[in-house]
């Protein structure tokens, strides 16, 4: 499909780069194993909150319904209650007006959550750069991949969703979620 | 209301003496530039101009098509309104302009005429600060009620955003100059 990425080295790559952030486990050898077990667990059961605002989410759809399939990477089921879900998709331009409903979205959305930029709005606000638009939904939330694409092609979807369930797989219990939600909230208050 | 085509459309030099005969000399200039019929009015008789225009019966521009804004910045006056009618009956269509100074943006209202009028309105508000005397909810449309200024005239800022919640890294912002 003209997408050659290694994922071995990917993930090994993302391994090491975790294993380097995070401190040593407590008691070794069973901690390290539930962590695997619940990652393993959570990166094939996301449920996805769409967060459509514009014209990538025909691109979404497409990539939703039976020709592209999400649901092979357990990702199948979209749940339109942010409560429910563990990732929330950002599909298209973020603007200012909206920017508190995305935020009060977020927050409202169970530990432990992940965000995916679909798009180039998303990502970084695209070529709009103008009084109505914010220039990437990472200004306002945090966000773990960007799929670049204007709008992406499915196969780049995909490609992202897995490098999302590399993350999943590999991250520690809540290690990363805390240190996000950390350094957020030092820039946003400039303490805590 | 009558289905078939009763009357002929009527010509722009017919239209243009039904206005000298009703109004005096209230059109200020006229063109048809390629076949688009313009005239361009005195703003204080706006509202009588435009109710002429959809309730005589050889005219009858019962439809309004668009209504917006122009920012001439520099030129004086400043702004410059914008209608298209269209007359169901004949197929008729008419470019309708007048021109507002910037020391009082301000015209009347055509709300009570078409009721189509009144979010176009709202959004010439939203966008060029025009304030439309008579209008029965003039309140921002597109923009959000905190937002100062009228982004859409040509001196508001290029790039300046007005955010409503605390944006993750503020530097980045300073860095690009926004």
């Amino acid at each position: 499909m003209g997408l050659n990425i290694d994922y071995e080295h990917l993930n090994q790559e993302l391994k090491d780069t975790l294993q380097k952030a995070r401190p040593a486990p407590p008691s070794g050898f069973v901690m390290a194993k539930l962590d695997e077990a619940i990652g393993w667990a959570r990166k094939y059961s996301i449920f996805q909150y769409p967060f459509v605002t514009a014209c990538c989410g025909m691109e979404f759809m497409s990539v939703a319904v039976s020709h592209y399939d999400i649901d092979r990477f357990g990702a199948g089921m979209p749940r339109f209650t942010p409560r429910q879900a563990d990732v929330l998709f950002i599909v298209g331009t973020i603007n200012h007006k909206q920017a508190p409903i995305l935020k009060r979205v977020y927050e409202q959305m169970c530990e432990p959550k992940w965000v995916i930029a679909f798009g180039a709005c998303a990502s970084s606000g695209g070529f709009y750069d103008n009084y109505t638009t914010v220039r990437g939904a990472d200004r306002i939330i945090p966000v773990d991949i960007y799929i670049p694409g204007c709008p992406p092609r499915p196969e780049a979807v995909l490609d992202g969703l897995i490098m999302l369930q590399a993350q999943i797989q590999q991250e520690g219990y809540m290690n990363k979620r805390r240190a996000l939600r950390k350094q957020g909230f030092k820039e946003l208050h400039g303490q805590h | 209301m009558a289905s078939t085509k009763t009357s002929a459309p009527v010509a722009f030099s017919d239209l243009l003496s039904a206005l000298k005969g009703r109004f005096g000399d209230v059109v200020l200039a006229h063109r048809s530039d390629f076949g688009d019929d313009t005239v361009v009015v005195q703003r204080e008789r706006w509202l009588d101009i435009l109710q002429f225009l959809k309730d005589a019966p050889s005219l009858a521009f019962n439809y309004l098509v668009d209504l917006t804004c122009v920012d001439y910045f520099g030129q004086e006056p400043r702004f410059e309104m914008v209608v298209h009618l269209l007359a169901f009956e004949s197929g008729k269509r008419l470019r309708v302009k007048a021109r507002i100074p910037e020391e009082d943006a301000t015209i009347a209202s055509l709300a009570p005429l078409w009721r189509s009028a009144n979010w176009l309105e709202r959004e010439v508000y939203d966008m060029f600060g025009i304030r439309f005397v008579g209008h029965p909810d003039l309140r921002r449309i597109l923009m959000y009620d905190e937002f100062e200024g009228y982004p859409l005239r040509k001196d508001y800022p290029l790039k300046k955003s007005q955010p409503r919640v605390p944006l993750l890294s503020p530097e980045r912002e300073e860095e690009e100059g926004i």
